[in-house]
């Protein structure tokens, strides 16, 4: 602050402009300011490395446990019983993705249908702000919670494991995450593309189908799909609903086997080479969460 | 705050009788936003073809006016409209009358360019397919895009996004995707005001184009833009006198004559930048 007073003074007094040094605008690396910053950005970058540790040593492991068996008969094949060799886990595969997409036509329009209701009908009344709590808190439910839960009322009123009743646990599991992804998106849709469709003359349900759904689509999309990839590495809910199965499907109202609950049982196992399926499994359900995941990010790209 | 509403209103009726084609006529009694008196007893006749202007400081209800020329306001559920709006001898607020298809006839175009997230075909299109247009869609759309000024800039990329544009061209391309449809009437709620000088004034130049087909009422915070497109200008203004902020129609008339000679101290010194 002095320094310009002065200048202003002398000024005056001369009538003459002052000299003034200019100021170094060259970097110091070594000043603290820059340290403090080139430390902090090492820190970031090293823990950022170790968070990814676990991660790719989980997929390491899987390819090395797992890729040895991975090869058409492990995709095919039946499981194989106690001391017999050889074997696969088809009708697992065919039973989390029969279970998994059961779970998705349940939950989803359920749940597109509750997140129109939530973010466009009515936000702000008392049935929308319990849902919404209800949707944030089953989000965290401990899924075995919903195994126990769709055994009570399908398992035993049916009196038979089923994927039926697996497919039911998974899209409680599922509904929650699919509610809230779609009231987020359909809320993302800004305000004046709504006012614009109802300027046009479209009413209500014409601004949520031709405007709203199509805007928010990719959202929409991008949560169904983690919905998706949760489910189908989750077991607990399999547990007491599906149950396992040594055959391929030939019904919905029969105990089903399933990737999560076959890793479950033959990891646990003394045998080799059920134990070397266990990791092969482990290895192709990361796979299909992969894909679902690679999926809801090309659908999740915004198109215009 | 001099004059006294109540002269205004009466002023208003006797001395400013159009002498145009009147499309609507908005004779506002109340407007209430839940409890807030928003706008008061006010009479706004829109002629044919002619450009309708709306000026006067923020909060004078100008823009609540506009909207209630298309229900717009019925959105907000406070909303509350007591008077009536004749279009072509119809009240718009009649209990019969469907709110949904009188925004047909009477469209809008916004403050904030609005173009859906599709391509800018798709959004010049919207209003035809709602519609149940059945004719050659393809020359609807390059029609349109004429009209609004904007066909030669984007005439390549139509299958790109509408937001992909620039401001300016978005303003043009919502103005395409309003008059799409042949409305009667448009309705523009300071459709400049997120614009540049150059943007600007093409719409201005749009305007005064648009304005031997339909009819147009405009809000504009610009008293310029009043000068150079409106032919009608009605002058707003806000009464404090009562606690809380109502607005009112202070006069209206011919644009210069509001400009140059107006009738009311309050829109002397408004036009003159004394007040905004």
């Amino acid at each position: 602050m002095s320094v310009p007073e002065l200048t202003v003074e002398l000024n005056n007094r001369n009538l003459e402009p002052v000299q003034r040094r200019l100021p170094n605008l060259n970097r110091a690396p070594f000043e603290i300011r820059a340290l403090k910053s080139g430390f902090l950005t090492a820190i970031t970058w090293i823990v950022a490395l170790l968070a990814s540790v676990p991660l790719l040593s989980v997929i390491y492991m899987l390819i090395m446990q797992g890729g040895a068996r991975l090869d058409w008969e492990a995709l095919t094949a039946l499981p194989p019983s106690a001391f017999e060799q050889g074997g696969g886990f088809g009708n697992a595969i065919i039973g989390t993705l029969v279970m998994v997409g059961l779970a998705t036509v349940i939950s989803v329009p359920i749940g597109i249908l509750a997140a129109i209701y939530l973010a466009i009908l009515d936000p702000d009344s008392k049935l929308a702000h319990s849902v919404r709590f209800l949707a944030k808190a089953l989000t965290g439910f401990p899924s075995i919670l919903a195994g126990v839960f769709v055994y009570a009322v399908l398992v035993v009123t049916m009196k038979t494991y089923s994927a039926l009743a697996g497919g039911v646990a998974l899209a409680v599991l599922m509904l929650p995450t699919v509610v809230l992804a779609a009231e987020q998106a359909m809320m993302m849709v800004p305000k004046k593309m709504k006012d614009a469709a109802f300027g046009m003359g479209c009413t209500r349900a014409q601004v949520i189908l031709k405007v709203v759904l199509p805007t928010g689509a990719p959202g929409i999309l991008t949560g169904i799909m983690l919905a998706i990839a949760g489910a189908a590495g989750n077991s607990a809910p399999l547990l007491f609903t599906a149950l396992f199965s040594g055959y391929y499907l030939t019904s919905l109202t029969e105990p089903t086997a399933s990737l999560a609950i076959l890793i479950f049982n033959f990891s646990g196992m003394p045998y080799d080479n059920q134990l070397e399926l266990a990791w092969a499994a482990s290895l192709v359900l990361v796979l299909v969460v992969l894909v679902f995941n690679i999926l809801a990010r090309i659908i999740g790209r915004q198109k215009y | 705050m001099n004059a006294t509403p109540e002269m205004s209103a009466a002023g208003v009726a006797s001395a400013n009788a159009p002498t145009g084609n009147i499309v609507m006529d908005c004779q506002i009694d109340k407007v209430f936003y839940g409890d807030f008196l928003a706008v008061r007893a006010s009479t706004v006749p829109i002629e044919k073809n002619k450009i309708t202007g709306f000026i006067g400081p923020s909060g004078c209800g100008k823009s609540t006016v506009l909207r209630s020329l298309n229900r717009m306001n019925d959105l907000i559920p406070i909303f509350r409209f007591e008077g009536k709006v004749t279009y072509h001898g119809q009240d718009i607020y009649d209990k019969k009358v469907d709110p949904v298809v009188v925004r047909r006839y009477i469209g809008m175009v916004f403050q904030q360019p609005n173009p859906f997230a599709m391509s800018i075909y798709d959004n010049v299109a919207f209003g035809l397919r709602l519609n149940g247009f059945k004719g050659d869609m393809d020359e609807r759309v390059e029609k349109a895009l004429k009209g609004a000024a904007c066909w030669n800039e984007v005439k390549d990329k139509l299958k790109n996004s509408g937001l992909s544009l620039s401001g300016g061209q978005q303003q043009r391309l919502c103005i395409a995707r309003a008059i799409a449809t042949e409305p009667d009437v448009l309705l523009m709620d300071e459709p400049c005001s997120a614009l540049d000088p150059i943007a600007t004034r093409r719409v201005e130049e749009l305007m005064l184009e648009l304005k031997e087909k339909y009819t147009i009422a405009l809000v504009t915070h610009n008293m310029q833009q009043a000068t150079r497109v409106a032919d009608t200008t009605a002058f707003f203004g806000v009464d404090i006198s009562q606690g809380s902020r109502t607005g009112y129609l202070v006069e209206m008339g011919p644009t210069q004559q509001i400009f140059e000679n107006p009738r009311e101290k309050l829109t002397g010194e408004y036009v003159r930048g004394e007040f905004s």
